[in-house]
């Protein structure tokens, strides 16, 4: 029967390759656009807006990576990420494990306090987080580093849980014939089984982190070199209203680090989205 | 971030749920100290869920409960909060239907509830056009990807990559492209059709429109793959055999993968529904809502007032609404919808 259902489906298949390549093309029609602009001079971009760049303009480009500001900026964002991924993996792990392998009284409802964090959005608290981050001194970068580990625990939390408690009891017992005590089991049996979810989780934080722009819009005024890169991408934008193409430069700069890291995470994000969603 | 923590809302009860029937029977160390042992367990417990749960009451919970306090005062969030003026519900009566303007003392103005319902009106306006736009060409796209042809990976990983880009890249993005003098209106000119005259964004009704637009090109790969992942599940045996007794592509569809991936649709339709109501970061970096808030969101209506008019008070009580109107969503989602879904369930088993 197989030829029969190939030759039934290989005429409309065109049509769906089709459709796919008009979905391609406004996808990636935009984004080439400000790539391409990047590479043009102010007037090059108005006389020629649509067609490839001629000539050839580095000096946008090259203008913006021979500063420091953008690097400035991109290592504020990897550190702020980076930082903010740990914390969440650290601490969320390190809940999940008791509220997964415990017994004890109580136990359920701790683990519902941290699923009522979903319900609290950043938008809702934000205005009080804010006020609450200058009573306490904490500024700069560990201002975000730290509230966003705190709103990455509920998810967090609630995915690690049951993955943690899907591992075979037996391998506990073992560890515990043996003598070993809760915490090595932790750190020695749980900490390298539980790495798929914990890369899962760990992605999650890290793109939260990287594309958060509400709380760095509260936090990180003034001096740009402080700044992270979304937030630094709108001051640049703010200052160079004019210059077009060199906005173009500096965000199709900023949007490489996300791309290189979707094509290499593609499978983790789209697998940790729809198992985030699924159950 | 906000998909993603409502995806988390959605899941988390029924993955809490699961687990726990599932689980396996925790057990103890072998010792000989029972009671000894005791205090150790505590202690570790705490050792291990005590971080988690500090930073997650002091920077989570506790600012939710502030904003709720914040929002019975009027405050500048300047002065000493100690000396903020309570005025019980002015603030909510304020957005709700007008009340005391307290800059101008005018007895009553709908200077705040004006702007109010037109940025809750927006988001309303998203929410339905989420369903009625995003949903069908969102399916009609991931009905496509499903079929098998050379390049289709490629395709979906590209579709996707709007959904992972920062919301400032993208916006800034269109801003190029939908300025008044802009590659849009040169496009538009180009096939002799007039642009909006005051600008894509500026008009008083493209703007909101070229907003949609805008939104549904940054999200619309989430619930392509959502839907993939759904469709991914549906048995091949079921297609083929629809197939080979005669039935079309439409027909395959419409009768067998559509009505199959049913729960995905919902649950994205509730992530939909949740990132709607709380929208900001996009449409704060499409000038703040627009210049007269033609397309503002409540989001930006409180960040607009709370913070950058300093009325701490007021801002506080627009979050304090949102936050029911998620609230309120969220309960309705699970009674109706996953109710239906595992009763669903259950007669299935049967």
């Amino acid at each position: 029967m197989r030829p029969t259902k190939q030759r039934r489906y290989d005429k409309s298949v065109y049509l769906s390759i089709g459709f796919a390549l008009v979905g391609v093309a406004l996808t990636l029609g935009p984004i080439l656009y400000l790539v391409l602009g990047g590479f043009k001079s102010q007037q090059g971009l108005a006389e020629n807006p649509t067609g490839f760049p001629n000539p050839f303009m580095w000096e946008n480009y090259g203008n913006i990576l021979s500063q420091q500001l953008f690097w400035r900026q991109l290592l504020n964002s990897l550190v702020v990420a980076i930082a903010t991924t740990a914390g969440v993996v650290l601490f969320g792990t390190m809940a999940a494990y008791p509220l997964a392998r415990y017994r004890f009284r109580g136990r359920e409802f701790f683990f519902v306090v941290f699923t009522t964090g979903l319900m609290f959005p950043l938008t809702v608290a934000v205005l009080p987080l804010y006020l609450l981050l200058r009573d306490m001194g904490i500024s700069g970068l560990w201002g975000l580093i730290i509230p966003q580990i705190a709103f990455g625990l509920p998810v967090t939390i609630i995915i690690l849980r049951p993955f943690l408690k899907a591992l075979p009891i037996e391998l506990e017992e073992a560890a515990f014939m043996d003598g070993v005590s809760r915490i090595g089991f932790f750190w020695r049996m749980l900490l390298p089984l539980a790495r798929p979810a914990m890369v899962t989780v760990g992605v999650l934080a890290f793109i939260g982190s990287w594309n958060a722009y509400l709380l760095p819009l509260l936090l990180l005024t003034g001096d740009q070199t402080g700044m992270t890169l979304p937030l630094g991408v709108t001051a640049f934008q703010g200052q160079h209203s004019s210059a077009t193409t060199m906005i173009m430069a500096y965000t199709s700069l900023a949007m490489i680090p996300a791309l290189v890291f979707f094509l290499f995470m593609e499978r983790r994000i789209v697998d940790g989205l729809t198992g985030a969603v699924k159950g | 971030m906000t998909a993603l923590e409502a995806s988390g809302a959605a899941s988390g009860p029924v993955v809490g749920a699961k687990a726990s029937a599932a689980g396996p029977r925790p057990v103890e160390p072998v010792t000989d100290h029972k009671r000894r042992d005791n205090l150790r367990k505590r202690a570790e417990i705490a050792l291990f869920v005590g971080p988690a749960l500090i930073l997650f009451l002091t920077f989570v919970v506790y600012p939710v409960i502030s904003a709720a306090r914040y929002s019975l005062y009027q405050w500048n969030g300047i002065s000493r909060f100690s000396d903020a003026k309570f005025i019980g519900l002015d603030n909510y009566a304020r957005a709700l239907f007008g009340g005391t303007d307290p800059a101008t003392n005018q007895a009553f103005s709908t200077a705040y509830s004006d702007p109010f319902w037109e940025a809750l009106g927006h988001n309303f306006a998203i929410i339905g056009l989420s369903m009625a736009v995003q949903l069908p060409l969102a399916l009609l796209i991931a009905l496509t990807l499903n079929r098998k042809f050379p390049g289709r990976a490629s395709v979906r990983v590209i579709m996707f990559a709007p959904y992972v880009l920062s919301e400032v890249i993208s916006g800034v993005m269109w801003l190029i492209i939908f300025d008044p003098n802009g590659i849009a209106t040169s496009l538009m000119q180009s096939i002799g059709l007039d642009s909006p005259a005051g600008g894509w964004l500026e008009d008083q009704t493209w703007g909101f429109w070229t907003v949609f637009f805008i939104i549904t090109w940054k999200y619309i790969g989430l619930a392509i793959i959502l839907f993939l992942a759904g469709l991914s599940g549906v048995p091949e045996d079921l297609q083929e055999a629809a197939a080979i007794d005669g039935a079309s592509w439409w027909q395959v569809q419409w009768r067998i993968n559509i009505p199959l991936i049913g729960p995905t649709v919902r649950i994205w339709a509730f992530l939909s529904l949740i990132g709607s109501v709380q929208l900001f970061d996009m449409v704060w970096v499409l000038n703040k809502g627009g210049t007269t808030g033609q397309y503002s969101t409540i989001a930006t209506y409180m960040m607009q007032i709370g913070f950058f008019r300093s009325d701490w008070g007021y801002g506080s009580a627009v979050a304090v609404i949102m936050f029911f109107i998620s609230f309120i969503i969220a309960l309705a989602y699970m009674g109706i919808v996953l109710r239906r879904d595992n009763t669903e369930h259950v007669r299935k088993a049967r």
